[in-house]
């Protein structure tokens, strides 16, 4: 049981030591970090797990060689914590293997610096012909002038942010999921308590936590005005595109100074193409457009020329929340490191903001954060996350693309039907996935279901595993009333968000049968008018 | 297959969904010489239910009761939509004549005079619908008179849970309970399909022994639901005999398509159009097509490659939008498959789609598709017919969402009469 407790609604509560918000690789590698030190936490996430950034992003293991020229100590940082990730976490990479390719056309004299800037920060990297890299990857453009081979990853990250809250739950910490802060009471200076709502029960709650930690990424900002602090935080939008198969076998990379369009990363059964850097003002639009798809493909196409034609299945963006001077403008420039904010300087003397960083580096920015709550608190317990491996949970698994098809045929289990016939995702891996969000305090609604596992992300974008899904949902008195309408036409519209960008070509076709059968037969877009 | 058969006709349809069909049993109808070709099209994943016209204006969510004054509406606010060029005389001359063909190859449809009937979803919402299949109307008037009944599961039947319906369906028609049932001879542990159950229902001894599983069950219930899977080709000769053997009334629910209710239609067309004498070119594609001012039209057809030709005097386009492949969608334009004709379009590609996927003034690509004149010949950029015997009919047509409008059936079957008429004249003029 937690250290700490909750009391709903009511006016009498035990305290707990650390209230960590935000459920993104931050917070979660944070809470298990606290946990492994003894250290219990709560962890209210406003959404879901890796709702944000981190589940919006290359899932690019860096071998720290994009960052050289640009961020040196980024570069070391990231060195060191992938060989050690890949170490200790290696069930959630793929040790692919990286290229960094140049075409006609680069800047020549950043190719000539690379292998001396990568040497400097003590970072493998080997010239290969050009020949040779387009026998590695047969994908590559006739017209590449130079190629190295570095040591970077894939790493999916819903897989990593589940097994590291799964282990902190283990361990004895909390999560609230869809649970947002709605005030800090404070006194002299003090967060006394912190005054919570579930945006889907509408449960209200109350915590007396003895720190806060704000891990809430790019809603820091929003977080630290609740405690009435402003925050310099910049938003920079990333969008994203998923092929429908895995072009290549390694990660590649532009040999540029980084800009658009530059990384190409296999992950599973699929690629992640990459990504744009728009600054905007507002959170709410974190929304990958038309303009960007193209954009995209007609920048990466000079790298990789098939991209030019071939099928994108979704699209989608994240926000790189960057901590630093208003007078810059493009949001790469900015420091990839990350910010600990204590904010005693701003007379709150227990509320720390960690801000910025990257998944790479998530392990660093935890321990220095934990350090700190430590100190803090009057702890006096070493980090283990260096040395102890992430535990391996099997319902978090089903993140991976092309795992479920695999552990189908051989289980060859009679009776388990497949509820997702794109991804192959049986009925017995929802249940594990039902069963792990409840674990987690939430309600298996499809989105949640979707978060977790390959659901929706096939071909046919939920259209019909959405059904059979809620159909298998109601079957099982797991949904009840309208409820399943609800949660179908909020997946739907999530899904859709990725979709619009990249509509055309047979994904049009797709589009069509979806809503053919959600609103020509459904009827879902005349909601609940008669 | 080298050297390529030549097949000769008045009439040459494309496209095998609701319009191209239509059209060719009008066609063959009225005397004319038919080839009909096409892949196995939209069609498959009919519902069954015929729509005429539900929803006007979108923006608003109104819903037609009576269809007739709906088009009245639709086109006197959007006079550009298809209907707006077939008098409702000639949409229900083409209704009365489908219906009629349905009837005789044993599907027969039912509905109420001049109204939209309303049918339960197998998602428990509530789809508005002019003519119904038999083999759902019991349901149709068991939900209006909010009579007990019994909704059946099958077990190991994806995508459908009677649980579902009734839950999401109790506010309206509270009396309605569930049960799960095995189907007869299926592996309780496996995985039921519909198709498969539809045509074992089609011999009697499988009739006898599911009659026998349900009949226990119905005990107060004063009518039976089960999914759509009563029989392909004889459905309402399935039901009747599976309601005798119960002693009461039963009602089909349709599926997540593709279900059999798609097949039936598309069974039913062909078994009739063969008999009609319309050369039927099935699972055929057109690869290419060449259209002589002044003369006819030479199209290339078959099923991997071009395997033959056809000669015909006049070309009636029923290709359908993306999913049917009579329109192509790249990056930057929509475009017409087999003639590139000029594609009525959103300016940009930004434009086709909504941000919110279930936005009630429905995405402006669906709009997009061919011009027609008054005799549904496809308009060249000049605005003149691209070729006096070249015609469309059906989704391809440009000015209606038939998705949101609910009038995918009504637009098929009243543009196909429209067009088929002026082929016709056309052709007489020689």
């Amino acid at each position: 049981m937690a250290c700490g407790s909750i009391k709903r609604s009511g006016s009498d509560f035990l305290d707990t030591q650390v209230l960590i918000i935000g459920g993104g690789i931050t917070g979660v590698g944070l809470a298990r970090d606290l946990a492994l030190r003894g250290v219990h936490s709560v962890l209210v996430e406003k959404r879901d797990i890796a709702a944000g950034a981190s589940g919006a992003n290359h899932g690019l293991l860096h071998s720290g060689a994009r960052y050289v020229r640009s961020d040196p100590t980024a570069a070391v940082e990231c060195r060191e914590e992938s060989v050690l990730l890949k170490r200790l976490a290696g069930h959630c990479i793929e040790d692919a293997g990286g290229l960094f390719v140049a075409v006609e056309g680069d800047d020549e004299a950043y190719v000539a610096d690379f292998p001396s800037l990568c040497a400097r920060c003590g970072i493998a990297c080997t010239a290969i012909s050009t020949a040779e890299a387009r026998e590695l990857e047969p994908v590559l453009s006739e017209r590449l002038i130079a190629a190295f081979q570095v040591a970077d990853a894939s790493v999916d990250p819903f897989h990593l942010c589940l097994d590291n809250i799964s282990e902190a739950l283990e361990l004895g910490s909390r999560v609230m999921l869809h649970t947002r802060v709605v005030a800090f009471d404070q006194d002299r200076g003090r967060i006394r308590r912190v005054r919570l709502i579930n945006d889907e029960t509408g449960e209200k709650s109350t915590i007396a936590p003895d720190l806060v930690v704000n891990a809430a990424g790019a809603w820091a900002r929003e977080v630290a005005a609740i405690a009435g602090i402003e925050m310099d935080l910049l938003y920079s939008k990333g969008s994203l595109l998923i092929t429908d198969q895995r072009l290549t076998q390694r990660v590649i990379n532009r040999l540029r100074p980084a800009s658009d369009a530059d990384i190409l990363v296999p992950g599973g059964t699929v690629s992640i193409l990459g990504t744009t850097s728009i600054r905007i003002d507002r959170l709410d639009q974190i929304v990958p457009t038309v303009a960007e798809s193209d954009h995209i493909v007609e920048t990466a196409a000079a790298m990789v020329p098939s991209l030019n034609s071939t099928r994108y299945i979704r699209a989608y963006a994240g926000v790189r929340p960057l901590v630093g001077s208003k007078s810059l403008d493009d949001g790469r420039a900015l420091s990839r490191g990350f910010a600990l904010l204590d904010h005693a300087a701003d007379g709150v003397e227990n509320l720390i903001s960690i801000v910025g960083g990257k998944l790479t580096t998530y392990r660093l920015m935890a321990e220095k954060t934990a350090d700190r709550v430590c100190r803090r608190l009057g702890v006096d317990r070493p980090c283990l996350t260096a040395v102890r491996p992430l535990k391996s949970f099997p319902a978090n698994q089903w993140t991976a693309a092309g795992l479920s098809p695999r552990l189908w045929m051989k289980a060859n289990a009679p009776g388990d039907l497949l509820l997702c016939e794109c991804e192959m995702v049986p009925a017995s891996a929802v249940n594990a996935v039902i069963e792990s969000i409840h674990s987690q305090g939430g309600s298996p609604s499809l989105y949640a279901i979707g978060r977790r596992s390959r659901v929706g992300k096939g071909t046919c974008q939920g259209a019909f595993c959405g059904l059979r899904i809620n159909a298998y949902l109601y079957d099982q008195g797991r949904l009840e009333g309208r409820q399943g309408l609800t949660d179908l036409r909020s997946f739907l519209s999530a899904r859709w968000r990725g979709m619009r960008p990249i509509l055309w070509g047979t994904s049009m076709l797709q589009e069509e049968l979806q809503e053919a059968v959600h609103c020509g037969y459904l009827g879902l877009e005349l909601g609940r008018r008669r | 297959m080298t050297d390529t058969e030549t097949i000769t006709c008045d009439l040459c349809v494309v496209g095998s969904g609701m319009a191209g069909m239509s059209a060719a049993l009008f066609a063959a109808s009225r005397g004319l010489a038919t080839v009909l070709v096409g892949r196995t099209g939209e069609i498959i994943f009919a519902t069954g239910l015929l729509d005429l016209m539900g929803v006007h204006p979108l923006e608003a969510g109104r819903l037609w009761s009576d269809p007739w004054a709906g088009i009245d509406a639709l086109v006197r606010d959007l006079p550009q939509h298809p209907y707006g060029r077939v008098p409702p005389g000639a949409i229900r001359a083409a209704f009365e004549e489908i219906l009629k063909f349905l009837e005789s190859q044993g599907l027969s449809y039912t509905g109420f005079p001049e109204r939209n009937a309303a049918v339960l979803t197998s998602a428990g919402t509530v789809k508005v619908t002019y003519r119904v299949p038999l083999t759902m109307w019991s349901g149709v008037t068991a939900r209006q008179s909010k009579t007990s009944c019994l909704l059946v599961d099958i077990q190991g039947f994806k995508g459908f849970s009677a649980r579902q319906i009734v839950s999401t369906a109790a506010s309206a028609w509270p009396g309605l309970r569930t049960v799960k049932l095995v189907f007869p001879g299926a592996n309780p542990e496996g995985e039921v399909f519909a198709e498969r159950m539809a045509r074992a229902l089609e011999m009697e001894a499988q009739r006898e022994q599911w009659a026998a599983i349900l009949k226990p069950h119905i005990q107060g219930a004063s009518v039976v639901g089960v999914p759509a899977i009563l029989g392909i080709s004889r459905s309402t000769e399935v039901m009747r005999d599976i309601e005798k053997r119960i002693g009461c009334p039963v009602f089909e629910i349709p599926t997540m398509p593709p279900g059999v209710t798609g097949l039936r239609l598309k069974e039913a067309f062909e078994r009739g159009l063969a008999s009609r004498k319309v050369h039927l070119l099935l699972e055929n594609k057109v690869f290419r097509a060449s259209a002589f001012p002044g003369d006819g039209f030479l199209l290339e057809a078959g099923r991997m490659e071009p395997e033959r030709t056809i000669r015909s005097a006049a070309v009636l386009l029923a290709t359908g939008r993306f999913m049917g492949g009579g329109l192509q969608a790249d990056r930057h334009a929509v475009r017409e498959s087999l003639f590139n004709l000029p594609v009525h379009q959103p300016e940009r590609r930004e434009q086709w789609h909504r941000e919110d996927f279930m936005d009630r003034r429905g995405h402006p690509v669906n709009r997009a598709g061919l011009e027609t004149d008054e005799f549904f010949r496809p308009t060249d950029a000049s605005g003149r017919p691209a070729h006096p015997r070249l015609f469309a009919a059906g989704s391809i047509l440009a000015h209606q969402d038939w998705m949101r409008m609910k009038c995918g059936s009504g637009l098929a079957l009243a543009t196909a009469y429209a067009a088929v008429a002026s082929a016709k004249a056309e052709l007489q003029k020689g």
